[in-house]
C-alpha cells in the first residue's frame, strides 16, 4: 500500500482528517470570503496527482458575501455527480498572487482503490516509474461505480 | 465544531435551538437573554428601530409593521433561548407605492434591522431590477438568476419594479423562468435570504394575480401611504440639514407654497420630487452668489437658501395657472 497509504485520496487541504461535515465546510469558505477569495466548485473521476485542473461546476462564484451561496451549489454538484471526487477551490486575485489558495475536498467515491505502480524496464537495468489509478482503466464516467 | 481563527461567530448561527445557544454563550461570554430588554441590549436592533422613527418621516403603517417583524424575531430568540421549539418564520415581503415613498430606503434599514436581530447573517442588501435576473437568450436565466441569488445569501435581495419579471404578451418570455427559480429558492433556502419585491401598487396587483404562487410565499405585503403635505416639508428640511444647508428668512413658508402647489401637477414623485426641488433650490443659490463676484461670503451666505431661490421655480407659475406654458 505504498501509493495509498490512509486508504483514501490525500490531495488538497485537510485530506489527512476524517471528512469535513457541511457545517464545517461552511466555516472555511466564511473564511475563505472574508479573505476576499472566489470560491468555485470542481469535480472528476480522474484524480490523478498530474491532473492538475478539474472540471469546473458552474461558474467561479465572485462577489459573495455569504457561505450559503457556494454551499447551494456544492449541493447541486454533489446531487449531478455522486460517485465523483468533489473540491473547492478559492481563487485569491490579489495583485501579484492571483492563484488558488484554498483547495479540499468535499466529496468522494465510497470506495477509492487509490493508485498502482507502474514499472518499465529500459535500457540496461534502467527502470521507470509511473502512477497509474485503477479506476482510470474504466471509461470516464464509468469510474468508482460499484 | 471548531472555531476558525478570527471568524465571528454570529448569534443564532445555526437553525437548531441547542446550537444557537451555545454560539450566544462564546460569542458574548455572558449568560443567555431572558429578557426582551436583554436581547434588544445584545442585539441593538433598538437603536435602528429608533433611528427609524426618527429620521423616516411619516410611513406609520411601514414602521408598525417593522416593529411587530421585530418583536416577532426577539420573542423567537427568547424561545429559543429557554429551548422552545422556534419556527424561523417567512420574511418574505413585497413593498407596493407610489414613487418616491421610500421603499428602497425602508428596504436598506429592513436589512440592517433582520442583521441585528440575527435573522439574516450578512446584512447586505443586493438591489436588482429585471435585467440582472433574466436573460437574453435560451438558457441564459438560470445562472443569471442564480448568480444574482448566491450573491444576496445571507442579506436581503431586492427586486426593484418586480412586475416587469412577467410579461403576459409574450409566452415565452425569459421572466416566467427566473420567477420560478426565485420560489423555488424563496421557498428552500428561507433562513439565508429575505427577498422584497417592490413597484407600484396597481401593477404590482396584476403581477400577483398571474404568480398566485408567489403571492402565497410573501407573508409581509406592506404598502407605503402617499406623504402629506406637512411630511414633506419635514423631509425637505432634514434633507437639507443632511448637506448643511438651512432654509431663510420666510424660505420654509414659500417651500410650504411650492409643496402645496407641486403635488397637484401631475407625475409628482413624493420625497424624490421634494429632493429634486431642493436640488435645483441650491443651483439657484449658486448662480445668486455667483453673480457677486467681489462680495466676501460667509458661512451663513453659503449655506442659507433665500425665498426667492424657491420662488423662481416654474411650479409657482403653473400653479397660479395664469401662463400655464411659462
Amino acid at each position: 500500500m505504498m501509493t495509498n497509504p490512509t486508504g483514501r485520496l490525500t490531495q488538497g487541504q485537510f485530506s489527512f482528517l476524517p471528512d469535513l461535515t457541511d457545517a464545517e465546510i461552511a466555516l472555511q469558505i466564511e473564511y475563505g470570503l472574508k479573505k476576499g477569495y472566489a470560491w468555485a466548485v470542481e469535480y472528476t473521476d480522474d484524480p490523478h496527482p498530474r491532473n492538475t485542473y478539474w472540471e469546473m461546476f458552474g461558474m467561479p462564484m465572485f462577489d459573495l458575501n455569504d457561505a450559503a451561496g457556494v454551499m447551494l451549489e456544492l449541493k447541486s454538484c454533489r446531487s449531478t455527480f455522486p460517485q465523483h471526487y468533489i473540491r473547492l477551490v478559492a481563487f485569491d486575485s490579489t495583485r501579484g498572487v492571483e492563484t488558488i489558495a484554498m483547495s479540499f475536498i468535499v466529496n468522494r467515491p465510497p470506495v477509492e482503490p487509490g493508485f498502482g505502480l507502474v514499472r518499465q524496464e529500459t535500457n540496461g537495468r534502467t527502470m521507470r516509474y509511473t502512477i497509474r489509478g485503477y479506476e482510470a482503466e474504466r471509461a470516464e464516467g464509468e469510474r468508482y461505480r460499484k | 465544531m471548531y472555531n476558525i481563527p478570527g471568524s465571528v461567530t454570529t448569534p443564532a448561527s445555526g437553525a437548531s435551538p441547542d446550537k444557537a445557544g451555545e454560539g450566544a454563550e462564546q460569542a458574548d461570554g455572558v449568560r443567555t437573554a431572558r429578557t426582551v430588554a436583554e436581547v434588544m441590549a445584545q442585539s441593538q436592533a433598538g437603536d435602528v428601530l429608533d433611528e427609524l422613527d426618527r429620521e423616516l418621516v411619516g410611513l406609520a403603517p411601514v414602521k408598525a409593521r417593522i416593529r411587530d417583524i421585530a418583536a416577532l424575531l426577539v420573542i423567537d430568540r427568547l424561545r429559543m433561548n429557554q429551548g422552545l421549539q422556534a419556527q424561523t418564520p417567512s420574511l418574505h415581503m413585497s413593498f407596493t407605492g407610489n414613487p418616491g415613498t421610500g421603499k428602497t430606503t425602508v428596504a436598506l434599514r429592513m436589512a440592517q434591522i433582520l442583521h441585528r436581530l440575527g435573522y439574516i447573517r450578512k446584512g447586505h442588501l443586493v438591489a436588482v431590477t429585471r435585467d440582472d435576473l433574466v436573460g437574453q437568450y435560451v438558457g441564459h436565466t438560470a445562472p443569471k438568476t442564480r448568480e444574482v441569488l448566491k450573491k444576496a445569501m445571507g442579506g436581503v435581495l431586492f427586486i426593484d419594479e418586480a412586475y416587469y419579471l412577467y410579461r403576459p404578451d409574450n409566452e415565452r418570455d425569459y421572466g416566467q423562468e427566473a420567477i420560478e427559480i426565485l420560489l423555488q429558492v424563496m421557498e428552500n433556502s428561507r433562513d439565508d435570504l429575505v427577498v422584497i419585491l417592490a413597484g407600484y401598487g396597481d401593477r404590482m396587483e396584476t403581477f400577483f394575480q398571474s404568480n398566485p404562487g408567489m403571492r402565497s410565499r410573501i407573508a409581509h405585503h406592506l404598502e407605503f401611504p402617499d406623504f402629506v403635505e406637512g411630511e414633506l416639508l419635514r423631509i425637505a428640511e432634514m434633507m437639507l440639514e443632511q448637506q448643511n444647508y438651512r432654509f431663510g428668512p420666510g424660505a420654509r413658508e414659500t417651500f410650504q407654497e411650492y409643496i402645496a402647489h407641486r403635488i397637484r401637477q401631475p407625475q409628482f414623485a413624493n420625497a424624490r420630487s421634494v429632493r429634486n426641488a431642493l436640488d435645483r433650490a441650491r443651483l439657484r443659490q449658486a448662480s445668486r452668489l455667483f453673480a457677486n463676484p467681489d462680495k466676501e461670503l460667509t458661512v451663513d451666505d453659503l449655506s442659507t437658501i433665500e425665498s426667492p431661490d424657491i420662488r423662481a421655480s416654474r411650479v409657482f407659475d403653473l400653479g397660479a395657472a395664469a401662463t400655464p406654458n411659462n
